[in-house]
């Protein structure tokens, strides 16, 4: 009876334990399927703007748009003129910098430097018209650019170094009937294309999202949930969710995977838990640039050389530019695995004016670290690169890069860094020495987008590896099966060839005593000696 | 010599769970740890962790029955006999002598075995299993929930654990040997299999420790020949 009861929970637990190790198909993720259907339904606007009879007018300029607009949605230039999108500067505080505005305004990168004394060719991704200068007119809600987030007709754009000005062949009046909901094609025409060219500064946003497949980009794909930009980048009161750390600081108003996916996305707790320290985005953004590739490093010193008196340019394999006169060199890569950093929401950047202080300029620092409880272990897009600085002033150069004509000091028309440099820091009210040289810097961009699909995220041994692993370079904590405590493990090695060793000789004396003494001989004869009579018998 | 009943039903499976458990656990450890790899990563961890639950409910039901059928006296310390038992398998084995203990019903384990089951017991399955929980637990939140365990480093949990690892693994080689060291040499796993094992006749005993585990033991299934 007894014996049978434990037979028989013996067999219990050890068929529920095969059950569970051997059971593979999961069951349907409910969670999922309901952010599915929430995702699937697409809104019908209440409005025809087609049927508006005050759209139904010439637009001379497009600033009449603007005006038009504002008839119906009167107070909407306010919301618009309190974003981000609009002033190009976010007030920040910054731990041991205090409070001050930083954007696009005063913030230097490692691509084409910054905005400043360069306005009129990187206003072309202004929501406003006119900014041809640094002492733009922020208050004037005429210039407010409503059509190039609103157009849905896809025949909107905005001129080359207009100043923001959309092309001259736009049809406007077309434009304002067809407006809408921002599309992809309205987000993507300045983020897939910031830094002068597509995908050439995020690496995971880029033309290919307008369509593209859920290998590419599980959200966006045309055969998946096809997703527009707005349906996570939510924007109540025109105040944009989410936000990009190359030129933001703050850890506020953040667009997260969490946000739809909750805490808890996975069947398996240990998966979960690994959220604690590790953002979605480290294992399902294995790679990005998978369609186009993505500008890894550019080097501002070797800008300026000429053939035959003229700019020329080199293309590598891909047909990307390897080198432009204007620009200097250029590394471009394709499918990156990305390196990964701590990072706890909050950040600085290297702004217009701030000192050098290391070999490696910082164009921004992700904060955060192992023991910081807010930190996670994120991929990012690191671009390396060298840019002008002013060797007695400690501080990169603002160049003026842009010009209209030949002899106007632009570098790109006269390929003389003295003059750019002098020009430049003149326009934005910075003091130069004179001295020039050439500094690296780094600039660190979260990566976000082009979610794989899961059975594509990293698996454990991508990190939990003695070497090779993705965190290889990301030390200074304990990861289970990368780091080994040395000394126990080799004490633990001693420990067991000792122990061994101590058995097999222990063993070997008893064996060679046993026979030393005939003990195995004598027994032997015993036994004979019982079994001789029956022998003799038989 | 005569047969006796030394080893009830519950103890050899609580004896050999207990010992496969263990080796599944320290195979699959130590693919954690890095040290191979047999069955992936990913299913070496998924299988430590189920194998640790089982551990932990069979350790929890052996507390049990050690408490409640007074088995736990098996393991009083005790330093007499302690230095012949020593001198016994360093030394007087090799010499064809005999053990210098007795093994009866009532006092399954030498004094040696008391000692280094006791601190197998109290220390070395106490240290593997609370850093083993500890590590299970690690970081177990997220935004919304508490903190379980934290503050420790998992260095230093991982040492504990590895180092208890270490220890038993070591444990094991010695123990499985010293079972060979009986009557004959598979006579104590024949005995820690069947619960049956030829022990000889429990004569006139002077030994007053014995005389008072008597009285506390309960009395045992009636001995079988």
């Amino acid at each position: 009876m007894y014996k049978s009861i434990i037979i028989v929970i013996v067999i219990i637990i050890a068929t529920l334990v095969a059950v569970n190790i051997s059971h593979e198909d999961e069951p349907a993720n409910l969670k999922l399927e309901q952010l599915k259907q929430k995702y699937a339904f697409k809104a019908v606007p209440s409005v025809d703007h087609h049927k508006l009879g005050v759209l139904h007018k010439k637009f001379e300029t497009p600033q009449e748009v603007t005006e038009t607009c504002l008839t119906c949605h009167t107070e909407t230039h306010k919301e618009v003129m309190a974003s981000s999108h609009w002033n190009w500067d976010r007030l920040s505080y910054v731990k041991g910098k205090g409070v001050y505005a930083s954007g696009k305004k005063n913030v230097l990168n490692n691509f084409c430097i910054g905005a400043n004394s360069n306005e009129k060719s990187c206003a072309k991704c202004h929501i406003g018209f006119g900014m041809d200068s640094n002492h733009y007119d922020f208050s004037n809600a005429r210039n407010v650019d409503c059509m190039v987030c609103h157009d849905n007709s896809e025949e909107y754009f905005k001129g080359s170094s207009m100043a923001g000005y959309p092309d001259r062949t736009v049809n406007l009046e077309n434009v304002a009937q067809s407006v809408g909901l921002p599309t992809r094609n309205n987000c993507g025409s300045c983020h897939f294309f910031s830094g002068g060219g597509n995908n050439v500064k995020h690496g995971d946003l880029e033309v290919s999202q307008l369509s593209c497949d859920r290998e590419v980009d599980v959200h966006m794909a045309t055969n998946g949930m096809n997703m527009e930009c707005v349906a996570c980048h939510t924007a109540p009161n025109h105040q944009m969710k989410g936000k990009l750390y190359t030129v933001s600081t703050n850890n506020i108003n953040r667009a997260k995977c969490q946000d739809c996916h909750t805490t808890t996305p996975h069947f398996n707790d240990v998966l979960n838990r690994h959220g604690s320290k590790i953002a979605c985005q480290t294992c399902h953004i294995p790679e990005y640039a998978k369609v186009n590739s993505t500008k890894m490093s550019w080097n501002w010193s070797d800008a300026g050389k000429l053939k035959d008196g003229e700019p020329y340019s080199v293309e590598d394999s891909l047909g990307n530019h390897s080198y432009l006169s204007i620009k200097g060199s250029f590394d471009w890569q394709r499918n990156v695995k990305p390196e990964y950093v701590w990072f706890n929401g909050t950040a600085e950047q290297y702004r217009l004016g701030d000192s050098i202080t290391t070999d490696v300029v910082k164009m921004n620092t992700l904060h955060g670290s192992y023991n910081d409880r807010n930190s996670k272990i994120i991929p990012v897009k690191i671009h390396r690169g060298d840019q002008i600085y002013d060797t007695e002033y400690m501080r990169l150069i603002q160049p003026l890069l842009y010009g209209d004509k030949k002899g106007d000091s632009a570098y790109w028309n006269d390929f003389n860094w003295e003059t750019a440099a002098k020009k430049g820091m003149e326009i934005a009210g910075q003091p130069y020495s004179g001295k020039f040289d050439f500094i690296k810097t780094e600039s660190y961009w979260p990566l976000n987008h082009m979610v794989s699909p899961k059975d594509k995220a990293l698996s454990c041994v991508d990190c939990h590896t003695r070497t090779g692993g993705r965190l290889e370079n990301l030390t200074g904590f304990y990861l289970p099966g990368r780091d080994t405590n040395k000394t126990l493990d080799t004490v633990g090695k001693w420990l067991l060839i000792f122990a061994v060793f101590g058995v097999v000789s222990h063993a070997g004396l008893r064996i060679g005593q046993d026979i030393k003494n005939n003990r195995y001989k004598k027994q032997v004869i015993d036994h004979n000696k019982e079994e001789q009579p029956d022998r003799l018998d038989s | 010599m005569s047969k006796v009943y030394i080893y009830k039903g519950f103890e050899r499976f609580w004896h050999w769970s207990q010992a496969l458990l263990i080796m599944f656990l320290a195979i699959t450890g130590f693919e954690v740890h890095g040290t191979f790899d047999i069955f992936g990563f990913e299913k070496a961890v998924a299988f430590h962790r189920t194998a640790s639950w089982l551990l932990l409910g069979l350790i929890v039901i052996s507390i049990f029955w050690h408490f409640t059928t007074g088995e736990w006296r098996q393991y009083i310390p005790t330093t007499k006999n302690l230095k012949e038992q020593l001198r016994y398998y360093l030394v007087d084995m090799f010499r064809g002598k005999k053990h210098p203990t007795k093994k009866t019903q009532l006092r399954k384990l030498n004094p040696l075995q008391r000692l280094v089951y006791l601190s197998f017991k109290l220390v070395l399955i106490p240290m593997t299993l609370i850093s083993g929980i500890m590590y299970m637990l690690y970081k177990s939140f997220d935004e919304n929930n508490i903190v379980i365990v934290e503050d420790y480093p998992l260095e230093s949990i991982a040492f504990w654990h590895t180092l208890g690892a270490i220890l038993l693994i070591v444990f094991l080689i010695v123990h499985v040997y010293m079972t060979t060291t009986g009557e004959t040499p598979t006579s104590n796993i024949k005995a820690m299999v069947t619960g049956y094992e030829d022990l000889e006749e429990d004569t006139k005993s002077s030994d007053k420790n014995e005389n008072e585990n008597k009285e506390k033991v309960n009395p045992i299934k009636k001995v079988k020949k």
